[in-house]
């Protein structure tokens, strides 16, 4: 590791700062800066959120059950209306950021760590530990996930990080054949094979040569993950075994909405409005990402910075 | 003015890319008349494909777009044509094959089908269409047509498909076939093969031929005129023996002088130290058999060319010497030590002896690293060549030592050439200071006026710095200028193996003999004279 390190420091002596670069770029890429703005300032909400607004988000206020958004005239945490026991909807979104965020991440990560490293062993190692990788994975699948949820769960107590391990158990095969399947692509392409003749040992080959290809597909697969993540942990809460009240989650939000649905929209409408900015700003971003890592694509980035410049 | 069956004047195509309005071609002229054959001879990146490409209506707007000239055919304007119009003349009064048939032919409809489909499209009844299509495929030459007729593309080998092809093109009886580098990916005995069918055919039916190549061969054997391309501008046209004999155009000069089998050949001089002894080298996969007992041994600071058609082992072999697959049986002496029975510790030690130079250097080089990345793994790997203070000025030597600038080391794989990024390679194969390289068809995917270039490099190479070379290739004249002792293979075996100027002037074997007549001069009076023997004594070994 030492090495790789030290490697792109002395390449940056020449090459223009990696950061400075990488921020050219996402000024010439509209959408990906807007997306990055947007994923910075959930951030920061994120975590002041619940210090800032905390108290507001709870208290209860019966007289303005499902208030209707758009009153102006209230306070700016009013405007996007109230729940079904009159708390301001704006103020429990903001409040509730920590949480989902906090859970989706930490899930999306940890599954995408373990899959991706399980997928490269199993695509690189011999056909009996691949063998025993594949069927994990398939038991994994085949194994309806709520119920493993439900039993791990009940099991271990609800907390946030059993959560983010029990969401993230059920997402690792995606992340372990998606890797397999393009390890066992790339390691039959030539400039693998040409490592190897240098003497290469495996991890130089897997780390180096072929994780950075596949990379780009992962974080792809990982920013689709995120939504499915932030549902998944709603439908949990519902069961009374995820985020249970009084914390909140986006969809905790949107599933206690659910009934009031034909009467009072907003109280699913915001939150889901939530979940659909930030998983869309992380695909913006990805894509922008996948570009700009890759040095054959790099230049449609560079070339519209240089143009408007 | 005679008309013209094809009439090309003042084309000119450009490409919108993001790098700015690339002139694919620009201003060309050429005609072509029924029962004439033209060859459209240039290299990568020339435009020689545009223009046809035009013709066929298959350029896509945008990126690309006409922007200036007509072509007729038949004194009909293509270019102003009605859409509707225009599928009417594609493919039943002009027809095209392409360099690989597998691409496209569709894997999942048998042969027959698609060859009654290109008819019953224009019009023809089924029940014709099949007792046609058994008449084409047994004329290109398919064994058991009727049986052919219902297998799968796949089931075909290499030059099989391109006579299916050429059936198909055929089918409707063009009056003008465009063949854009119909023999490239083909074998040079089937090359012979094919090209020879194509004249025999274009007789009977009368049509015109529009050959697109790279090959100076190609266009000797088969070609009436020809005009010459370089960077989208046409420079040269003229019939194939004068522009032969006096190129007026200095690239014309140039890729005449390029191509291979003009120079010395090198004397045959069997001093030195045994470098590697191979004996009796075997490998099967499955009940395919790829080698069948290889026993040869190479010299120190010497070149051994292995020449073979697809299927003769000879890449295998190289595989197998590398240890990126196991021998199932057969020893290789190194320093007195057996390959292949080297434990992984010392295989590494050994790797730093041993290098190899792939065939595609778009693909043998990392995509995501820069060119001082690449070459400086070889010191990451092995770090005892060399302390790390020392990487940016070594590197910038072998830079300079492949003929590359210093300040190439920043860039990345996809900025350069072919040429200069198989110099890439050979830079990093360089930078272990191994004794032996090993080149698989390290020119096949190069220009010819490249080819030379990087085959004079290696040479240079050996002379400086005595590494020996394994070269493989699948052409004889490619390496007549370079090797020092030849091993002709096929099969599995080893045909031939002998000192080169003994295989080029006076080779022993059959089959070694059937290959140096196969491959093609770029003389055409040469050719002229070898289709004359050909006719006379038909080929032995017609292989399908």
């Amino acid at each position: 590791m030492t090495v790789s390190s030290t490697r792109t420091d002395s390449l940056s002596a020449d090459e223009p700062a990696f950061l400075r670069r990488m921020g050219r770029m996402l000024l010439a890429d509209k959408f990906a800066l807007v997306a990055a703005v947007f994923l910075v300032v959930m951030v920061v909400l994120a975590i002041v959120g619940p210090a800032w607004l905390g108290e507001e988000a709870l208290k209860q206020n019966l007289r303005g059950r499902n208030l209707a958004p758009f009153d102006w005239s209230r306070d700016w945490f009013w405007w996007f209306g109230a729940d079904a026991l009159g708390r301001p909807l704006l103020a429990r979104i903001i409040v509730a950021t920590q949480n989902t965020l906090l859970v989706a991440a930490g899930a999306v990560l940890i599954s995408a760590v373990i899959g991706t490293f399980l997928g490269l062993l199993a695509g690189f190692s011999s056909p009996r530990v691949s063998q025993a990788i594949m069927r994990l994975a398939d038991v994994i699948m085949s194994f309806p996930s709520l119920l493993i949820a439900v039993i791990v769960l009940y099991l271990l107590g609800s907390s946030i990080l059993n959560l983010m391990l029990v969401l993230s158990i059920t997402r690792i095969p995606v992340y372990l054949r998606t890797t397999r399947a393009e390890v066992l692509e790339i390691r039959e392409r030539m400039f693998v094979q040409a490592a190897r003749v240098m003497g290469a040992s495996s991890r130089r080959i897997l780390f180096r040569h072929i994780l950075p290809i596949v990379f780009p597909t992962l974080t792809t697969l990982a920013t689709l993950d995120f939504a499915y993540v932030m549902l998944a942990e709603s439908a949990l809460s519902f069961l009374g075994i995820g985020i249970q009240p009084p914390d909140i989650t986006w969809g905790l939000m949107i599933s206690q909405g659910r009934q009031y649905l034909t009467n009072a929209w907003w109280l699913s409408f915001w939150p889901g409005l939530a979940i659909i900015f930030t998983t869309l700003s992380l695909n913006l971003l990805s894509n922008w990402l996948r570009i700009a890592l890759d040095p054959t694509q790099r230049w449609r980035l560079e070339m519209r910075g240089e143009t408007r410049g | 003015m005679a008309e013209h069956l094809l009439d090309v004047r003042d084309l000119s195509v450009e490409f919108h890319t993001a790098a700015g309005v690339v002139k694919a071609v620009c201003n060309i002229f050429y005609h072509l008349d029924r029962g004439e054959t033209l060859a459209i001879l240039g290299e990568s990146g020339s435009g020689k494909s545009v223009s046809s490409a035009a013709i066929m209506n298959l350029i896509d707007t945008p990126p690309g777009r006409i922007t200036s000239g007509e072509i007729y055919l038949d004194g009909v304007d293509l270019l102003t044509m009605r859409p509707q119009e225009r599928r009417e003349v594609n493919g039943k009064r002009i027809a095209m094959i392409f360099q690989d048939p597998l691409s496209h032919l569709n894997p999942v409809y048998t042969v027959g089908w698609q060859i009654r489909e290109a008819m019953t499209t224009h019009g023809l009844q089924s029940e014709a269409a099949e007792a046609e299509a058994l008449r084409l495929l047994g004329r290109v030459g398919i064994a058991d047509p009727q049986i052919a007729l219902k297998k799968y593309p796949h089931q075909f080998s290499g030059g099989q498909r391109q006579r299916v092809m050429i059936a198909m093109a055929l089918a409707l009886r063009p009056d003008l076939l465009i063949a854009d580098e119909p023999t490239t990916a083909l074998d040079v005995t089937v090359q012979a093969e094919v090209l020879a069918l194509l004249k025999e055919l274009q007789r009977e039916i009368g049509m015109g031929v529009l050959i697109i190549t790279h090959d100076l061969g190609v266009v000797a054997e088969i070609a009436d005129r020809v005009v010459v391309m370089e960077k989208g501008a046409l420079v040269e046209s003229g019939t194939v023996g004068d522009v032969y004999r006096n190129p007026k155009h200095p690239y014309t000069r140039k890729l005449i002088a390029a191509a291979p089998g003009r120079g010395a050949m090198h004397e045959d001089d069997q001093k030195g130290d045994v470098l590697l002894r191979v004996r009796d080298v075997r490998k099967s996969y499955g009940a395919f058999e790829a080698l069948r007992g290889v026993s040869f041994d190479l010299m120190a600071g010497q070149t051994l060319a292995i020449v073979g058609e697809s299927g003769s082992g000879k890449s295998t072999l190289a595989r197998v010497l590398l240890r990126l697959e196991e021998p199932d049986t057969g020893s290789a002496l190194w320093q007195g030590r057996d390959l292949f029975r080297l434990p992984p510790r010392e295989l590494y030690r050994l790797r730093r002896d041993l290098q190899m130079v792939f065939q595609d250097p778009s693909q043998s080089l990392n995509p995501r690293m820069t060119v001082f990345q690449l070459i400086s793994e070889a010191w990451v790997i092995h770090p005892d060549i060399l302390p790390r203070s020392r990487w940016r000025e070594r590197v910038a030597e072998l830079l300079q030592q492949v003929g590359l600038s210093p300040d190439h080391m920043r860039r990345y794989p996809h900025q350069f050439s072919g040429g200069q990024r198989q110099r890439i390679a050979i830079a990093r194969a360089l930078a272990l200071e191994p004794r032996l390289i090993i080149c698989d068809e390290a020119v096949s995917a190069l220009d010819v006026s490249v080819q030379a270039q990087v085959i004079e490099l290696l040479d240079r190479l050996r002379q400086e710095t005595g590494i020996s070379f394994i070269f493989i290739a699948h052409d004889l004249p490619v390496v007549r200028d370079f090797a020092d002792q030849v091993m002709v293979m096929r099969k599995g075996r080893i045909v031939e193996l002998g000192g080169v100027r003994q295989i080029f002037e006076a080779p022993r074997e059959a089959y070694t003999q059937a290959l140096l007549a196969a491959s093609l001069d770029p003389d055409p009076d040469v050719q002229a004279s070898h289709r004359a023997r050909r006719a006379a004594s038909p080929s032995p070994l017609s292989m399908e």
